[in-house]
């Protein structure tokens, strides 16, 4: 997984009907990597500092349904303690 | 597998199922004279590690999701031994 912050949301008229009713998150990965498109496991919006599950795992968040995603949101972080 | 430091604990209350009661670690990847090579990453502990241990690390699912004990999952990275040394020439 990832840090990212969440900037923003994508929206798909046209979509595969797997990613109905999904929410779709534009993520940056922190501290400075790119931004990646994400579906939303957790309730996240824009402004907050999450972390990312991304390739085959990713789409177990939402088992039993079979969401095609490479990329989840799949926990809102509170804090880092770093040392 | 790869050689890292925990460098920091996450707090998250709103998160995946799969990941409560998992203690989750953010991991630098380190080259091999320790110094920092790369982006953090955040991983589930299998092994009770904490800040400033050098550990060894797995970035994909299966191995991921096996040390945890949640097969399927969305669960893609996990600290899977805390090292000791490392020799090498």
């Amino acid at each position: 997984m990832y840090l990212g912050k969440v900037i923003g949301n994508v929206v798909c008229t046209i979509k595969d009907s797997s990613l109905e009713g999904s929410k779709l998150l534009l993520v940056r990965r922190l501290p400075n990597g790119p931004s990646v498109v994400a579906i939303d496991a957790v309730g996240a919006g824009a402004g907050e500092t999450v972390y990312v599950c991304r390739g085959r795992e990713a789409a177990f968040a939402f088992k039993p349904k079979e969401v095609a995603t490479e990329a989840s949101v799949v926990a809102i972080i509170d804090t880092i303690e770093r040392e | 597998m790869i050689i890292a430091r925990v460098v920091g604990n996450v707090v998250a209350s709103q998160k995946h199922q799969a990941h409560e009661g998992q203690k989750i670690l953010l991991i630098q990847p380190l080259d091999l004279e320790n110094q920092p090579a790369g982006d953090v990453f955040v991983a589930l502990d299998a092994v009770d590690a904490g800040v400033g241990d050098r550990v060894l690390a797995v970035q994909e699912g299966f191995s991921a999701m096996t040390s945890v004990g949640h097969v399927e999952q969305p669960i893609d990275a996990a600290v899977i031994g805390v090292i000791d040394m490392v020799e090498f020439e």
